[in-house]
């Protein structure tokens, strides 16, 4: 042993834990529903509102959000950014655009990629619609829905987003 | 200082998995019986709300905030959350009354304990340069504790044993519970060990579920017509987290706390403890000089049924229940949190006074 | 009415990338005793230590408090330990209050630290869960979409995230404990650095950061004997609203809106720009200090940015109402610990105690915190007066 130690100044612990993991209850039947191809929303029995994903409950009112309803595959751009860095764990490469869209007869946005697009004219207001991964593919997971892309129908004024019928939008 | 009323308690089935049912879906079912004990619609009927929970449980970060969306906190509440069991969101809430910023609060704590290997976890509350590398889970370090007892003579696996036939021979009165039944001392002892010298049953369960209090003011309780029971007295007290620095066959700052609270002030009729172990049972009514007029567990304790985070509200939860039932007239509620009992709350509950 | 209560010890350790020289304990013992030095204290004189900090899973220590108990002096004592996500500091410093304004407690130690550095907080911020159904893209992915939005509603010209970009580093290089030390910064410089998030370019957001805050706590009788002139506490407010509902505003979250009315009446201001003196609000991304002006009332909706773009804000331009004098969130950002410091920085500057990023004269001043998505937000003010 010599006799001067080099000071130890840091430890590297690396930490595993296993945990086996359940989606809620609502969540579940949204995935079941998305492995199927079909995306859907929950509609709070209080007001009415469609969330889409589910996430148990309506926020505003503390109530298990219940009945389903089938949304279209049609959303509006709430709003975006274009992103230069990588997401941990997703292929996708930079610059890429994320969105906060909101699907036809849903009352909440969620945030998703669009692509196949011009970055620079994404737009708030923007029509954009689901690209599906192929069937084989789908699993209980949103990317089921590998990315969005523009559609050519008429901008939605910003005080209409998020009060679409599932039917959609003429202008 | 304002005294505290506590005017409604709830808890879910503690049950060894919820399966699909996320936080909040969990959380709002208790949440709505606690409303109704109390004729409130939702939170937006009470002056403060505080929740206890530890997303490491669950394995996701933010995981408490999910709760939140129990709440209907539209338009915004006044909310706030510990990473502790609830009986320390508790706490929080009353210095809220004192302060005269509620007359009324929610309480809620909650976990999904299924989802990891619970023992394993908890070694990562251990100091993180020393300790958690080594990875010593929770039940090994109570079983530590449990032969430091033995091999002083402070009590026997008999002793052990009867703590757990007690608790679940209680827990058959608990329809919350998740262990109960007749079981014997002698049916115990010869189960084998499972990490000497501490058997299964020696040790609570993995539990889900969650459980919800309202508390307020005496004034506002009365202005409910509710029965209620008063806190008259709650403090807490923690102690060196070195293992080898305190003395594991005593809970030293349960006993502070206990005096801080003033439980000596009165007869103790009924006593809840949190003893995720049956010999910390002991060294819990030890610490606190409980004899033999007390009733200990009548809900079956934790070995019956063990909700993290929750647990230390429902102990107070439990003796509430009796004091408003007028089994007990004055009861303590114990919770704890850390490895090997180092960090201790007591609260001391009485039944209401005379008008 | 809530017992009277003022800071009455500061302490914080020097921001930086990393404390390679510390462990966890030692980061925040270090600023513990400072905050007790500052006071002229000792351990003994504190009754209860309260605790905070961001989700366990940064450092991956669950319950840190378990472990902090003897480097913080609270064997034998009560021990709390809040969490409310990124306005934590804040929460923390008025569940630490409230062990006094109770009445409960005569005096306590209140500490919020993050050392980043031995964290993973991108992962644990990013960890994907499964069945997760929504994508992560991070806290820039989250707000770059809002920032966007008040851009569109309020016409704001491109550069007012890099106006504030550079004050709050230019505030910072009077701060010696400010992690980011940029005297020479410009607006080029800013506008050059790596676009991130579109709108959000790299020298517009928060360094990632390790440091402890810390402060002490006293009740009116113990204060008023304390050598340095207390921070008195005039009020104090928490509000917390859900991530996502049905129609809501997430450019000016309501539960801002209503914190903010809550404290202002406590302490008695009816025009913010006015009656404060300055304030230390929690700005991560450099177009937050726009919209939070109009969230918190010091300017009408739509006009945040004019105050920014006219120097109101900056000390070095003489404004009339500085913020972030310390450098703020953009020069320091200890997770767990920044709500706190922006409480405390408020603090220093009443006890005119704020060295070169002092307001001369200051006498009532906010601090700010939020967390999660813009959803729990926690403020005080504080005063050299006691009313």
């Amino acid at each position: 042993m010599s006799d001067e130690q080099d000071v130890i100044t840091s430890i590297k612990s690396p930490s595993y834990l296993k945990y086996n993991f359940t989606a809620g209850a609502a969540p579940a039947r949204f995935l079941t529903q998305i492995k199927k191809g079909v995306l859907t929303g929950q509609r709070c029995p209080k007001c009415s509102a469609v969330y889409s994903p589910p996430r148990g409950s309506c926020a505003a009112c503390g109530v298990p959000t219940e009945e389903e309803v089938v949304l279209s595959n049609k959303a509006t751009v709430q709003s975006f950014t274009i992103v230069s860095i990588p997401i941990p764990n997703n292929p996708i490469e930079p610059p890429y655009v994320i969105a906060n869209l909101v699907p036809d007869g849903s009352n909440i946005s969620f945030i998703h990629l669009l692509s196949e697009c011009v970055n620079a004219e994404v737009h708030i207001g923007q029509r954009v619609t689901a690209v599906w991964k192929p069937e084989a593919e789908w699993d209980y997971a949103m990317d089921n829905i590998r990315y969005f892309t523009p559609i050519d129908e008429p901008d939605v004024p910003v005080d209409k987003i998020g009060k679409l019928p599932v039917t959609g939008w003429e202008g | 200082m304002r005294d505290i009323a506590i005017v409604a308690y709830q808890q879910t089935d503690s049950v060894s998995d919820a399966g699909a049912v996320n936080e909040v879906e969990l959380i709002m079912p208790v949440l709505q019986r606690v409303y109704k004990q109390v004729g409130l619609k939702s939170a937006q009927d009470v002056d403060f709300v505080c929740s206890g929970s530890c997303d490491y449980l669950q394995g996701a970060a933010f995981a408490f905030v999910a709760g939140v969306d129990a709440l209907a906190a539209v338009p915004p509440i006044k909310e706030s959350h510990v990473e502790m069991d609830a009986a320390w969101a508790l706490y929080e809430a009353i210095l809220k009354i004192r302060m005269e910023q509620a007359d009324s609060a929610l309480i809620y704590g909650f976990a999904k304990s299924s989802p990891g290997e619970l023992p394993i976890v908890l070694s990562q509350q251990l100091d993180p340069y020393y300790l958690a590398p080594l990875w010593v889970d929770s039940i090994s370090l109570a079983a530590m504790q449990a032969r430091l007892m033995l091999d002083r003579g402070l009590i026997t696996e008999r002793d052990m044993a009867e703590v757990v036939s007690r608790s679940r021979r209680n827990a058959m009165n608990n329809p919350h519970a998740q262990l109960s039944g007749d079981i014997s001392i002698e049916d115990i002892l010869a189960e084998e060990t499972y990490l000497s010298p501490l058997r299964k049953a020696d040790c609570s369960p993995i539990s889900d579920g969650a459980s919800a209090m309202v508390i307020a003011t005496v004034e506002k309780a009365k202005e409910w017509g509710l029965p209620y029971a008063v806190i008259s007295g709650i403090d807490h007290c923690i102690e060196t987290h070195n293992l080898g620095m305190r003395d594991l066959t005593d809970s030293a700052s349960t006993r502070i706390a206990a005096n801080r609270a003033g439980m000596n002030n009165g007869v103790v009729d009924v006593a809840e403890l949190y003893a995720p172990f049956s010999h910390q049972e002991i060294i819990l009514s030890r610490a606190l000089g409980l004899d033999k007029h007390t009733v200990i567990n009548p809900s079956g304790g934790v070995l019956a049924g063990n909700l993290m985070m929750a647990s230390g509200l429902s102990r107070i939860g439990e003796v509430f229940n009796r004091i408003v039932s007028g089994e007990a007239s004055r009861g303590v509620a114990h919770a704890t949190s850390g490895p090997c009992l180092q960090h201790n709350m007591v609260t001391v509950l009485e039944k209401a006074g005379d008008a | 009415m809530a017992n009277l209560a003022a800071v009455v010890g500061i302490g914080q350790t020097k921001y930086t990338k990393e404390r390679g020289d510390v462990s966890i304990a030692g980061l925040v013992r270090e600023a513990a005793v400072k905050a007790l030095d500052d006071a002229d204290l000792t351990w003994d004189d504190i009754d209860a230590v309260i605790l905070g900090k961001a989700p366990d899973m940064f450092e991956g220590i669950i319950m840190p408090e378990i472990y902090l108990t003897d480097a913080l002096g609270c064997n034998g004592k009560p021990m709390l330990r809040v969490h409310t996500a990124g306005s934590v500091g804040g929460s923390t410093a008025l569940v630490a209050a409230s062990h006094v304004q109770s009445g409960m407690f005569k005096r306590v130690l209140t500490v919020a630290f993050e050392k980043q550095s031995e964290s993973n907080a991108m992962w644990a911020l990013s960890n994907p869960q499964p069945f997760s159904t929504h994508l992560n893209a991070g806290a820039g992915g989250y707000f770059a979409p809002i920032i966007r939005e008040y851009m569109r509603r309020s016409n704001a010209p491109y550069d007012v995230g890099i106006k504030v970009a550079v004050k709050d580093r230019l505030h910072g290089a009077r701060n010696p404990l400010a992690h980011l030390q940029k005297p020479d910064i410009t607006m080029k410089e800013v506008e050059e650095s790596f676009m991130l998030w579109d709108p959000i370019r790299f020298l517009e957001s928060c360094p990632s950061s390790d440091g402890a805050c810390a402060m002490v706590i006293a009740n009116e009788e113990l204060a008023t004997k304390s050598p340095k002139p207390p921070a008195w506490i005039r009020g104090g407010a928490m509000r917390s609203e859900p991530t996502m509902y049905a129609g809501r505003e997430e450019v000016s979250p309501q539960a801002g809106r209503d914190c903010a009315a809550d404290v202002y009446k406590q302490a008695g201001i009816t025009n913010p720009r006015k009656d404060l003196d300055c304030a230390e609000v929690y700005v991560p991304f450099s177009w937050y200090e726009p919209m939070w002006l109009e969230n918190l009332g010091f300017a009408p909706e739509g006009e945040g940015w004019k105050l920014t773009m006219e120097g109101a804000t900056s000390l070095d331009e003489g404004g009339d109402i500085p913020w972030n004098c310390s450098g703020g969130v953009l020069s320091s950002n200890p997770i767990g610990a920044s709500g706190m410091i922006r409480f405390a920085e408020a603090a220093r500057q009443v006890r005119g105690d704020a060295g070169a990023h002092q307001v001369e004269g200051a006498k009532l001043a906010l601090g700010h915190a939020y967390g999660g998505g813009a959803q729990f937000f926690s403020m005080w003010v504080v005063g050299s007066q006691k009313s």
